[in-house]
């Protein structure tokens, strides 16, 4: 997920020319606990570097749902995955459920893109940036060889995102 | 879909790394240690390819004494490490500076005392940059806000070791080292390189701690023929120890007025809206940021604040300070500490004007609310 906010903030930054930043937070596990990937995109100059009263949150697990939806402003996007957050946090927020994890395994084929799956879902229902610029920036940063399975993750993101609104 | 031009979107860490590269490093050792592994990561993996080595010592300790190695013999070197290993370096940087050895040491501060917080943010090795190592002496050490400054920032504590011999501190903290923003490197002839003045004599006829006129002597790289001693003990211009009263008086006062002298061109702030302000905010690092948001918010609610930033922080801007103390009543210094650069204004205000904190303890931020809501207050 932390790569995902990356790529988000790089097709703001270098395919939009936006002001971007991403930074992240993680506890000092080696592996598991949760973390957070923090995107802030915007026409003017950004200093304070950490996302508060956030527009959209993205969660695929209960514990950084049920952790971090208080940063959510009022009538914010909530994108969860389907299977995995089943408490909804209390406040009012637009929140778009989607099978992200499952589509990733039984549509793309592997689970481990599920984060550019969430990445094609998060555009297509928030527009923060384009299609033409979220694929540039995923095929820019992913692993020579993925290309055609990273399109296709970012193409199901985007069907499953159209299915819902 | 055209990308912006030779931008890149990259961490604090990696425009370290590539400013490093620019300056004309060549020589990295260390013993990684988060928040500061990706410097090591990038030199591990680049400096092979550019004719550079990268080697991971068995500790903090060697790793700095490898460094000083490396330039001895001629070789830009760096580390990178963070509060724990910098407390280890702290001996050989010392040594660093008595037998002046220009090289540079990148902190990215964490959370402290001890192992504290490895993966969040502090800027509590302030002083600890400042008197980590005992003795008498100067220290230069820089502290940049952006992804931007880092870049530049890097190549500039390369240029101050290399000219004036002696070991450079660069003192990220973890949110500025870790988050991302666009890096524009700026064409390779807009930026000046400087390079350690190398002897022109003979080798019979050098003297490797010779009395120059500027207070720093030429230094010749290991190996290429000019034989000398080099020691952390008190040395005459040999290089060789002394006990003498009056060469050891003479070399001490060197070593802290070659630093002195030339303040002017060591040190570097930056200000914002000062001239009809109220209150002047003092701050660096990632917490800048924070200040230079509240800076705008007091504005917008026709509050006078500026902002007073120091890119050199050791020596500190100092003579700029005073001269604001004169006029304006009212100093916040913001800073992830308990007020370690508090001190320094303190004494640089000299009770003209109140100097107030606002600071976190806890990893995060300084929220820029909090810096509005304490300038609210002492107005």
């Amino acid at each position: 997920m932390i790569l995902a906010g990356l790529i988000l903030a790089e097709a703001a930054a270098i395919y939009e020319n936006k002001n971007a930043t991403q930074s992240q937070s993680y506890g000092p596990e080696a592996r598991g606990g949760a973390s957070k990937s923090e995107v802030i995109i915007s026409d003017e100059d950004i200093d304070y570097p950490k996302a508060t009263n956030i527009d959209l949150l993205l969660a695929l697990t209960q514990e950084s749902c049920s952790k971090y939806a208080v940063d959510l402003k009022e009538n914010g996007i909530l994108i969860i995955d389907a299977d995995h957050v089943k408490q909804l946090p209390k406040g009012n927020y637009r929140v778009f459920s989607l099978p992200i994890l499952t589509a990733a395994q039984d549509k793309v084929g592997k689970l481990i893109v599920a984060n550019i799956v969430a990445l094609g879902a998060l555009v297509e229902i928030s527009k923060v940036v384009t299609s033409e610029s979220i694929e540039a920036a995923v095929l820019s940063r992913v692993p020579r060889g993925t290309e055609e399975l990273n399109r296709k993750a970012l193409t199901i993101g985007i069907e499953i995102a159209r299915a819902a609104l | 879909m055209e990308p912006k031009k030779n931008a890149l979107f990259v961490q604090g860490n990696h425009a370290c790394f590539l400013g490093a590269v620019r300056a004309g490093c060549q020589f990295f050792a260390g013993y990684p240690i988060t928040p500061s592994t990706e410097i090591a990561e990038l030199c591990a993996s680049e400096f092979p390819k550019m004719g550079g080595r990268f080697i991971q010592m068995e500790d903090e300790i060697a790793a700095m004494g490898a460094v000083i190695g490396a330039s001895l013999t001629g070789l830009k070197s760096m580390t990178a490490t963070s509060g724990p290993g910098f407390s280890l370096k702290q001996e050989n940087i010392g040594f660093a500076i008595m037998a002046e050895v220009p090289c540079v040491i990148v902190d990215v501060q964490r959370g402290g005392p001890s192992t504290g917080l490895p993966t969040q943010s502090s800027q509590s090795d302030v002083l600890q940059a400042r008197w980590g190592t005992h003795g008498d002496h100067e220290i230069i050490a820089l502290a940049p806000s952006t992804i931007p400054e880092i870049y530049t920032a890097t190549i500039r504590c390369f240029n101050l070791a290399e000219r004036y011999r002696t070991p450079v501190i660069l003192l990220l903290d973890e949110i500025v080292g870790h988050m991302r923003e666009v890096l524009v490197e700026p064409p390779a002839d807009s930026i000046e390189i400087w390079n350690r003045t190398r002897p022109t004599c003979s080798p019979a006829e050098y003297l490797p701690y010779r009395h120059t006129e500027s207070g720093i002597p030429e230094m010749a790289d290991f190996g290429s023929g000019y034989r000398y001693h080099v020691t952390g003990l008190c040395h005459d211009e040999t290089g060789f120890p002394t006990n003498d009263p009056k060469k050891i008086d003479r070399h001490v006062r060197r070593l802290i007025s070659k630093i002195g002298r030339h303040r002017d061109e060591i040190i570097e702030y930056s200000t914002r809206a000062i001239e009809d302000a109220d209150v002047v905010l003092v701050s660096y690092g990632s917490s800048a940021r924070s200040a230079k948001r509240a800076l705008d918010d007091a504005r917008a609610a026709g509050l006078k604040v500026g902002l007073f930033k120091p890119m050199t922080i050791w020596p500190f801007p100092e003579e700029a300070l005073r001269l604001l103390a004169n006029r304006v009543r009212n100093f916040i210094v913001c800073e992830t500490n308990m007020g370690q650069m508090k001190l320094e204004v303190e004494r640089i205000v000299g009770g003209k004007a109140a100097v107030h904190l606002v600071n976190t303890l806890n990893g995060e931020p300084i929220t820029p609310q909090s810096i509005v809501d304490r300038i609210r207050e002492v107005m």
